[in-house]
């Protein structure tokens, strides 16, 4: 018996013959439980039967998965590269704006925790005069804004493994993208020798050594890896260069073939393991 | 010995035994009058096969396929299955696939994460005989149990576990017994199988929705 409840399925109200729509409803559509289509097409007379069914899905299917990807290989690493700039940005702006928010609360309300939890405790307060008004609506504003950082975090780990899935696989979709933007994309990144995929995203701490704010730096982005932080501090540069090598490598493949390839993953894996042997061998040797 | 699924079969190639199927050649393979190699040493379900497991699989089922990457394997499955969907979140890769299904009318490909179905459910149909999986992403037991809602209550799911995809630094077997206690959630395992030497530490699994 034919239902009408369920959602519908990618051919519902189709033009068969309007490719561009067919493509739009494919690729964009969406419902939570899949149902009999070959079945319910033929019974709501979009096809007369089940293998001319089959044949449209075909052809639709086909011409719009080749157009997707077509697409997706051409902007997806220029739309990653906003992604996590947004993210960065929206991230820092959201503790600033707490941060004042919060200096200001203090003075007006009691118990106001530190940060963007002294911020949503803000937010939450019924201010009675307008300089109140103000820092709790700032408050808020900080609250939303950390809101959308979370979001763009999320989309950045849903397509960094679309752009660069070697490299989302080794290094986590939130560093690959840093990487690939600082890069200013993934074929420059996929250029680059290992020694500058170490140090990239050092930029920002050499300008504050030269003003004088910080020590000079010694690596990169990178750092952020456990392969690099989970190491012991004499093995680090080891373990950076190792993971800096593999991620190079992992940019080729990602750009040129675009494929998983398992055994770069693995020979990081084995050289990592080497490395951080050393610490075992010395402490199995007393030396501490 | 379990036997293949229809259209699966052990074929002469330059004198030795090996899995063939019947249709279109796609990569270079070797071809023997119209069967063409399946090569199980790049395929972890023809590596299943070679195993013995039994897969459930039979010829004419109605398949979807995650993790398709450029449709070496889909392309086999293709040839013995009825309707295949093939699944993959990749966009290079994909190219590839449209290819290889352009000359398959039965094999459907999308360009989709198997994380989530609800981007596919509206194109791939429900009560399918058979969900084969071979995703290398952390979290591989979620997305069985998230495209649990395809499969026929007696259908199967046929899956290859990559431990390093869940946990580089673990022993294989840690993540094995991870990922099984996970899938029991919603499956019943029938079966399993180490898949090495062709794939290391790769663990071959059959399971039927519980």
């Amino acid at each position: 018996m034919a239902d009408d409840s369920g959602e519908p399925g990618w051919y519902e109200g189709v033009d068969p013959d309007d490719a561009g729509r067919v493509r739009t409803q494919i690729e964009e559509g969406t419902t939570d439980e899949p149902r009999d289509w070959p079945g319910l097409a033929v019974e709501s007379g979009f096809t007369a039967d089940e293998d001319d069914y089959y044949d449209r899905l075909h052809e639709a299917t086909t011409a719009a998965t080749r157009e997707a990807a077509r697409e997706a290989g051409r902007a997806d690493d220029q739309q990653l590269k906003h992604s996590i700039r947004a993210m960065d940005d929206a991230d820092r702006l959201a503790n600033e704006l707490a941060e004042r928010a919060v200096e200001w609360g203090e003075s007006l309300f009691d118990g106001v925790p530190g940060g963007l939890d002294g911020a949503r405790a803000l937010a939450d307060r019924d201010p009675a005069t307008p300089a109140a008004e103000r820092a709790v609506s700032l408050a808020a504003e900080a609250t939303r804004l950390a809101a959308e950082a979370t979001a763009l975090r999320a989309h950045v780990e849903r397509t960094a493994p679309a752009v660069a899935p070697n490299l989302a696989e080794m290094a986590g979709p939130v560093l690959a993208a840093r990487l690939i933007a600082l890069a200013g994309g993934l074929e420059p990144l996929a250029k680059k020798p290992s020694g500058t995929v170490q140090v990239l995203g050092a930029e920002d701490a050499l300008f504050a050594h030269l003003d004088g704010r910080a020590p000079s730096p010694k690596h990169g982005v990178i750092f952020a890896h456990e392969a690099v932080r989970g190491t012991r501090p004499e093995d680090r540069g080891s373990a950076a260069r190792a993971l800096a090598g593999k991620l190079a490598i992992a940019a080729r493949v990602d750009h040129y073939s675009g494929e998983r390839r398992p055994s770069v993953h693995e020979d990081l894996r084995e050289r990592l393991a080497t490395i951080r042997a050393r610490a075992d061998d010395e402490g199995a040797g007393g030396g501490g | 010995m379990t036997d293949l699924p229809d259209g699966v079969a052990y074929r002469r190639f330059d004198g030795e035994r090996r899995l063939a199927t019947r249709g279109p050649p796609v990569y270079g393979e070797p071809t023997a009058s119209d069967w063409r190699l399946w090569d199980a040493g790049r395929s972890k379900l023809g590596a299943t096969l070679a195993a013995g497991l039994d897969t459930g699989l039979t010829g004419g089922d109605r398949v979807l396929y995650l993790g398709a990457a450029s449709g070496t394997t889909v392309s086999h499955v293709a040839d013995f299955a009825g309707p295949t969907y093939a699944v993959e979140f990749a966009p290079r890769p994909v190219r590839d696939l449209v290819d290889v299904a352009a000359e398959r009318p039965r094999l459907f490909p999308l360009l989709a994460d198997a994380r989530r179905p609800e981007t596919y459910a509206h194109v791939v149909e429900s009560g399918l005989d058979a969900v084969v999986q071979d995703v290398a992403t952390r979290g591989q037991a979620e997305v069985a149990l998230r495209n649990r809602r395809f499969l026929a209550p007696d259908g199967r799911l046929v899956l290859a576990v990559k431990a390093r995809s869940e946990d580089v630094t673990a022993a294989p077997e840690d993540a094995f017994d991870e990922v099984l206690a996970r899938l029991r959630d919603g499956y019943e395992v029938l079966a399993t199988e180490r898949l090495a030497p062709r794939h290391d530490a790769h663990l071959a699994v059959v399971a039927r929705p519980d």
